[in-house]
């Protein structure tokens, strides 16, 4: 209840922030500090967790549970460990196979969704909702329901810890995501330009090439994102149907072992979880807007 | 190279220049072009086949596996024999806790099916609701006048970006015994050997993860209400909390909907956060088990079960999104609900 009612107060402060030109001199200070005071604790929410991580996998093994809150007792030694491979972990041929996995289930899922979406967005025809329908139920399918029959399937067939018995699988949730996020990107989009670059004397194919491309790359870009980032966070199906040698790295980080016995090695694992997450920062910084776009546009999550 | 293969498609759709101002609007059923229908055909074409390749064949396969009963030794000629039709003895194992003639023994796994039935909804209604509250309070805020959207926007994003399995590990480190949620709460909580202190911390690292979504999704319906609306019940003397109710809730809900759908679903299929964490165990056997994380360890003892398993769980999910689409109204399907 108490939620609610702040929740009432701050759309009214945030109404008034939008109009205050016409009907107040002057934004009220406190109301500015309140928004900026939400705003600090939504980015501390985000960060800290993942600054934690960081700070951790810089930090000397010895020193696992200091709790200083800036980086302390510096080291790279995390990172070594990471990539050695003298106790059984492969991370570095688990961050190959998470790149292949991840970039074929992509090419896949882009092309096939393409077909369908630009169907979906731009053609009328019988069976629609039905196709709509098909796609959504796909995409709200538990992926453990997979893992009994393929479990079987695959060891009897002889694909137990190949890569398309962990491609295959992951299609069945990208698959969905591409064809939803590239729909409602298509529906968006002014293929009118089209028409107009035609009447102007464009043939089709430089209509395509010079008006449609470069207004549908965007959207295309963003859904590839979306996929790949789906793909590369997979963890219970590849759990179940990798071997060592087919193991993407949430796997690898998953079953990570030290270099003592019975001692969890925190500080390597922490190492190993920001070079996974790091790429993945690096694509979000950089294409936030557009990731957010594609998000809220397809409605369904990566 | 899937932006090239798109060419041949989108230059052939517009050969037929005349139908092309038509179709942005939904059409009538009766006018319905069969140059269009056959052009779509082809088009959804590869994607039916993917579906019924990875999901399709699966599922029927699980299916028939579920209705059958384990291969036996022959005693005759000391092979293994296919066991033949069970009927529905694999699902009575589970929610009659049936094994062979007698009822299973504690410990079993089919003995802790209604146990772990009932923590999956408990971390679904749980952590849905705390994710809804959240969600809710950071999409009002993120709707607000302010500077510093793109690191804002970049912030909620990391959560979200980062592998679950990562996820997993770095709350297991935080709630490490040493860890820095003990030292920063002043306590000294084994977190992973107490059932209920183990699901709080799976929670929090659900609720963590996934509120940024949430609020985006919210944010999404937030944007599409006019502040004129805001401004004229003003005018008519509606209070902020009046304005709330009788706008901001009713306007969002869609968005909202969708939003609680799809969080829902993804709860009850939750697998890596507990699996990792805890291996579903915690203080006794099953105490942080998910419906996902019990099917996985059937899948080492016994095909025919799991897949019985499995099909409930897909049955289950499904029928909580029929019940969220049919009775709660979310609207998933239609065109124009999801405009930006």
């Amino acid at each position: 209840m108490a939620t609610t009612t702040a929740t009432a107060e701050d759309f009214a402060g945030q109404d008034r922030a939008t109009h205050y030109e016409a009907s107040q001199p002057k934004t009220p200070f406190w109301r500015t500090t309140r928004t900026y005071l939400g705003v600090l604790i939504i980015v501390l929410w985000g960060l800290l967790p993942f600054y934690w991580m960081v700070v951790t996998s810089f930090r000397d093994l010895q020193f696992t549970f200091d709790t200083t809150p800036w980086p302390t007792h510096v080291t790279l030694d995390n990172f070594r460990t990471v990539f050695e491979t003298n106790r059984g972990n492969h991370f570095g041929r688990a961050l190959v196979n998470s790149l292949i996995i991840g970039a074929v289930t992509t090419v896949i899922g882009l092309v096939a969704g393409v077909f369908a979406a630009y169907a979906l967005a731009r053609l009328d025809f019988r069976g629609k909702y039905v196709v709509l329908g098909v796609v959504l139920g796909a995409s709200m399918f538990p992926g453990v329901a997979l893992v009994t029959p393929l479990f079987q399937l695959f060891r009897n067939i002889g694909w137990f810890g190949t890569y398309q018995a962990l491609i295959i699988p992951d299609i069945s949730f990208v698959l969905p995501l591409t064809i939803y996020t590239l729909t409602a990107f298509f529906r968006e989009m002014p293929w009118e330009l089209e028409e107009a670059a035609k009447i102007d004397g464009a043939t089709p194919g430089q209509a395509f090439r010079k008006v449609i491309l470069p207004l549908a790359a965007p959207g295309l870009f963003t859904t590839a994102i979306l996929a790949f980032i789906a793909a590369w966070n997979e963890f219970l199906i590849a759990s179940q149907l990798s071997n060592d040698r087919t193991q993407p790295v949430t796997v690898a980080i998953a079953s990570f072992t030290g270099s003592q016995p019975h001692v969890e090695p925190y500080t390597a694992v922490m190492a190993a979880g920001t070079v996974v997450t790091i790429p993945l920062i690096v694509l979000v910084l950089a294409f936030q807007k557009r990731i957010v776009d594609g998000l809220t546009a397809g409605g369904v999550k990566g | 190279m899937a932006v090239e293969q798109t060419t041949p498609t989108i230059d052939d759709a517009d050969t037929e220049p005349r139908k092309t101002g038509r179709r942005a609007r939904p059409a009538r059923r009766e006018q319905l072009d069969p140059h269009q229908s056959r052009r779509a055909a082809l088009l959804i074409a590869p994607t039916i086949a993917l579906l019924l390749i990875v999901i399709g064949y699966p599922v029927a396969r699980a299916v028939w596996m579920s209705f059958q009963q384990d291969q036996s030794l022959d005693p005759a000629t000391q092979m293994f024999v296919p066991g033949g039709f069970a009927g529905l003895d694999n699902y009575k194992h589970w929610l009659l806790q049936q094994c062979g003639d007698a009822t299973c023994a504690p410990g079993t796994t089919a003995a802790g099916f209604w146990e772990v039935v009932w923590i999956t909804v408990f971390f679904a209604v749980v952590s849905v609701a705390i994710e809804l509250v959240l969600g809710f309070w950071f999409a009002i805020i993120m709707n607000g006048k302010f500077r510093g959207r793109g690191l804002l926007r970049a912030a909620v994003l990391v959560p979200w970006a980062i592998p679950t399995a990562v996820t997993a590990k770095l709350w297991y480190f935080i709630f490490a015994y040493d860890g820095i949620a003990n030292h920063l709460l002043g306590t000294h909580i084994v977190w992973f050997s107490d059932k209920w202190a183990a699901r709080a911390a799976i929670i929090v690292s659900d609720v963590w993860k996934t509120t940024p979504f949430m609020a985006l999704l919210i944010l999404a319906g937030l944007q599409l209400i006019s502040s004129e609306i805001y401004e004229a019940a003003k005018v008519d003397g509606a209070s902020a909390w009046q304005r709330f109710t009788s706008i901001t809730l009713p306007l969002v809900k869609p968005a909202l909907m969708v939003a609680l759908l799809f969080r829902t679903l993804d709860v009850l299929r939750m697998y890596d956060l507990p699996a990792i964490m805890t291996g579903g165990g915690a203080g006794d056997g099953n105490d942080t088990s998910t419906l996902s994380i019990l099917v996985v360890q059937e899948v080492r003892s016994n095909f025919n079960s799991a897949a019985a398993l499995s099909t409930l769980t897909f049955l289950f999910v499904f029928l909580v999104a029929f019940m969220f689409i049919r009775f709660l109204g979310a609207n998933v399907v239609d065109d124009g609900g999801r405009k930006r």
